[in-house]
């Protein structure tokens, strides 16, 4: 896998904007970020109301992101196209999801909404339309998702990536203070984690930093990605950045997101829990 | 308000507010924070005391401006880029 096979910039998205074949995408946490204007013949798709089962704590199963695909008007054969706000942490989520359904044609625009909107390009309120399509998605990939077990088998034995900022990771917050709603029991980290918050994967404008700077963070912080690697925030969207960085980016094998992260594995009985920096 | 720390205000261009970026970057210069501004150019964060640098980004431009926020009360930065 290449930078340019899953990454691609605002010019290219600008040749493509008419591209019957190529679907953009806008996922942001402000999900109503699209009403207010969008990419011209963006598709919104709603990270909480259209990814998430509405009754367990789990994904849309497969037969949800077909159903889901197949109302956004998005084929098997088009190319998506995700972008969002936040510096692309909710598109490099939805990412993560079309890859563990099988879909192999997605990029992330380089800098997202952001980048776009310091660029000063377009940007339009017309919603676009679509026919529907019918979507087959392919079983989830368990190459790349982690659960709570797996995290505990890790300690000590894998590359543990805690994402959060420095201070979730020590145990003084237990959410960004713009984010109070989703909350654990406890505080901390999973012990022998390396704190690398996903910022340092980023520029100023969103974009992410050169793979030679992004290798180089890495093994300053001294992760072995010889090893396997588990990436974690507080619910899986951030680290889906980071897992992007890692698998997809620098091309690193058996790198997993543990979409449960924080909010999960800090509410669990029994486990093990470190405080304080690295 | 008395136990918050607030670091609030506006970014503006010749007296107009402008949409953009603005990122709160903590003692060691380490992202903390950003969120968009307003339609009316205003940004806020909830933050703790101390010596921060808030970095505006918008079309054009970046600009740094520190500000040291205090507890209970709420330091008002105007950004002009």
């Amino acid at each position: 896998m290449s930078r340019s096979e899953v990454l691609v910039d605002a010019d290219w998205v600008e040749a493509h904007i008419d591209d019957p074949t190529v679907v953009i995408v806008e996922v942001d946490e402000d999900t109503s970020a699209y009403e207010k204007n969008h990419i011209k013949n963006a598709v919104r798709i709603d990270w909480k109301t259209d990814l998430q089962d509405p009754v367990r704590r789990d994904f849309v199963d497969q037969a949800g992101f077909e159903a889901l695909l197949s109302a956004k008007g998005i084929a098997n054969d088009n190319t998506v196209v995700l972008y969002g706000g936040n510096n692309n942490w909710f598109a490099s989520y939805a990412y993560w999801y079309f890859k563990l359904y099988g879909h192999d044609a997605v990029k992330l625009l380089d800098g997202g909404r952001k980048k776009w909107e310091l660029d000063a390009r377009e940007l339009v309120d017309e919603v676009p339309v679509r026919a529907t399509t019918s979507y087959h998605a392919k079983a989830q990939d368990a190459s790349i998702r982690a659960f709570r077990d797996d995290v505990v088998a890790a300690i000590g034995a894998q590359n543990l990536v805690d994402v959060r900022s420095p201070d979730e990771f020590s145990g003084k917050l237990l959410a960004p203070a713009h984010l109070p709603q989703e909350q654990s029991q406890r505080p901390g980290h999973v012990p022998s984690a390396r704190n690398i918050p996903w910022s340092k994967n980023a520029n100023d404008d969103g974009t992410f930093k050169s793979d030679d700077e992004l290798k180089e963070l890495y093994a300053d912080e001294q992760v072995d990605l010889a090893k396997d690697t588990i990436a974690y925030c507080r619910i899986g969207e951030r680290s889906a950045l980071t897992w992007f960085v890692l698998h997809e980016l620098l091309g690193v094998h058996n790198v997993k997101n543990y979409d449960g992260s924080w909010t999960e594995y800090g509410s669990l009985v029994g486990v093990p829990i470190e405080l304080g920096t690295n | 308000m008395a136990k918050e720390t607030i670091i609030q205000g506006s970014v503006t261009r010749d007296g107009e507010p402008v949409s953009g970026y603005v990122r709160l970057l903590d003692g060691g210069g380490e992202f903390t924070a950003e969120v968009p501004t307003s339609a009316t150019g205003q940004f806020r964060f909830f933050a703790a005391p101390g010596t921060w640098t808030l970095r505006a980004l918008v079309p054009g431009a970046t600009v740094d401006r520190t500000v040291v926020a205090q507890q209970g009360a709420a330091a008002e930065v105007a950004i002009a880029v």
